[in-house]
């Protein structure tokens, strides 16, 4: 398994990640939505998954456009 | 009969609909169908995507620059239920014109109920608001004023700025009806002080039935109940409502293929422009209203000058009953209007046209002058035969 190290942008509702998802397509940054890890507790089910290289640039673009909930690393769960 | 139909019933529900907005409900209902975002997977969100791209449409057409603060509901009259029964508290005061829809007059006479006072400000004979009428009436503090921004009878618009600013001045919430606006008349509710305003997606949006939505200004969620609760796919942890937008207002599974639809109706008139759109309908409702008022014993209904109405064309006809002429139009010309009250008894009685209602044409995008002229001809004969 490649291990890219990756982290996850959380937001309070479904409306944010993917109002999130529109800036980060715009921006050229290279995202998956995922439902939200077990091991995390969010306010909304699902979450954008980002290179962890992209995770300070993401949170740039998207201050002050969609409120974020937290940005983690995303850890390897199970196989 | 065999010729193609004259749809002049835009008013009540916009057809045909664009050929996109067709595909995109067969689209999410055959390809689609998840519930939008409460899954992650695929297809959960590719529909939550649809939704979100909907909203900022939506946002965009309205001059709403946050697309979180666009609710989507299943109709203008759910919006405005929201708008006043989650506003209005008993002892509140609010000001109304009396060219209302019922889906506004009827949520107040439920209010007044419960103990809020409505004060009902009189329009012209036109249906003209006049906002020195309003201003006299907010003398006395008043939570919300309220109205249809267009007339779904005689067409008459509203000068909603202007009202919006005194409203503003008087600290009272401003709501606008929109449900014969958005998407023929350009909207900006950011430079209108505009609280809250319901649209409806079936008729000037060219969406399918079963779409609308309520704008709800920033600040203005904290004095605005929600009146339904339930999932929304966010704090699923929580038994409380969420405080945030849009979700505090969404609860439930949303009309998905609907919105997706809406979202190519939104589309098309963002394309098109307002501004195209409106010269279009303006042009053959003038053309409309100058034919009629050369049959002998029609009166047109409303304003005359063109830049006070959207494309609807409310007359009446002397001694003959509307019901059965719009009724000898669909089965003898295949032109398809509509009669009566069109739900608004307050706004026949200023115009009066109460009880007995008005025939009312209301034009579309899709029409053509082509679509006059077989009206036009058909009234004519209807009219010359003496019913
Ligand atoms: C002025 C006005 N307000 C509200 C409505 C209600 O719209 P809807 O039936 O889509 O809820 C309509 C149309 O029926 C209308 O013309």
């Amino acid at each position: 398994m490649s291990a890219t190290p990756r982290s996850v942008i959380l937001f309070e509702s479904v409306t944010a990640a993917f109002m999130a998802e529109k800036v980060l397509k715009a921006e050229g940054i290279a995202y998956k939505i995922i439902p939200v890890p077990r091991y995390l507790s969010s306010e909304c089910g699902v979450c954008v998954r980002i290179d962890e290289a992209d995770a300070a640039r993401a949170r740039a673009v998207l201050e002050g456009r969609v409120a974020v909930a937290d940005i983690l690393p995303l850890r390897h769960e199970g196989p | 009969m065999g010729e193609e139909l004259v749809y002049l019933d835009n008013a009540a529900s916009s057809w045909p609909k664009p050929e996109p907005v067709v595909r995109a409900v067969e689209r999410m209902v055959r390809e689609v169908g998840a519930n939008p975002g409460r899954s992650g997977h695929r297809l959960s969100v590719e529909a939550a995507r649809a939704i979100t791209e909907a909203r900022c449409a939506m946002a965009g057409l309205l001059g709403a620059s946050n697309p979180l603060r666009v609710v989507f509901t299943k109709n203008a009259t759910e919006a405005l239920n929201m708008a006043i029964r989650g506003l209005l508290r008993p002892g509140d005061r609010v000001v109304v014109s009396s060219m209302e829809h019922n889906s506004v007059m009827r949520p107040l006479m439920a209010e007044r109920g419960r103990g809020v006072e409505v004060e009902v400000v009189r329009c012209s004979p036109e249906g003209r608001l006049d906002p020195d009428d309003v201003k006299r009436a907010l003398k006395r503090r008043t939570r919300l004023v309220i109205h249809v921004h267009a007339s779904n009878v005689s067409g008459c618009v509203t000068p909603a700025a202007e009202i919006g600013r005194i409203a503003r001045e008087h600290g009272a919430f401003y709501c606008v009806d929109a449900a014969q606006s958005a998407g023929c008349l350009p909207i900006d509710v950011e430079r209108m002080n505009v609280d809250l305003l319901a649209f409806t997606g079936h008729k000037s949006l060219y969406g399918p039935q079963g779409t609308g939505g309520l704008y709800v200004a920033e600040g203005v969620d904290a004095h605005l109940q929600p009146l339904m609760a339930g999932g929304t796919g966010s704090l699923s942890e929580r038994e409380e409502q969420p405080a945030f937008m849009p979700d505090r207002y969404e609860s439930g599974t949303p009309n998905t293929p609907g919105i997706a639809g809406l979202l190519e109706g939104v589309t098309f008139v963002a394309s098109l422009g307002v501004d195209t759109i409106r010269r279009h309908e303006t042009s053959l409702a003038a053309l409309l209203m100058d034919a009629l008022s050369e049959i002998p014993g029609v009166r047109v209904v409303g304003p005359t000058d063109r830049e006070s109405r959207v494309a609807i064309v409310s007359i009446v006809v002397a001694g003959m009953d509307p019901g059965e002429i719009a009724y000898r139009l669909d089965e003898d010309h295949g032109v398809l209007c509509r009669p009566g009250l069109h739900c608004a008894p307050s706004a026949h009685a200023t115009l009066a046209t109460f009880p007995a209602g008005t025939l009312r044409f209301s034009i579309g995008y899709f029409n053509t002058e082509e679509h006059i002229h077989r009206a036009v001809s058909a009234l004519k004969s209807i009219v010359a035969k003496g019913g």
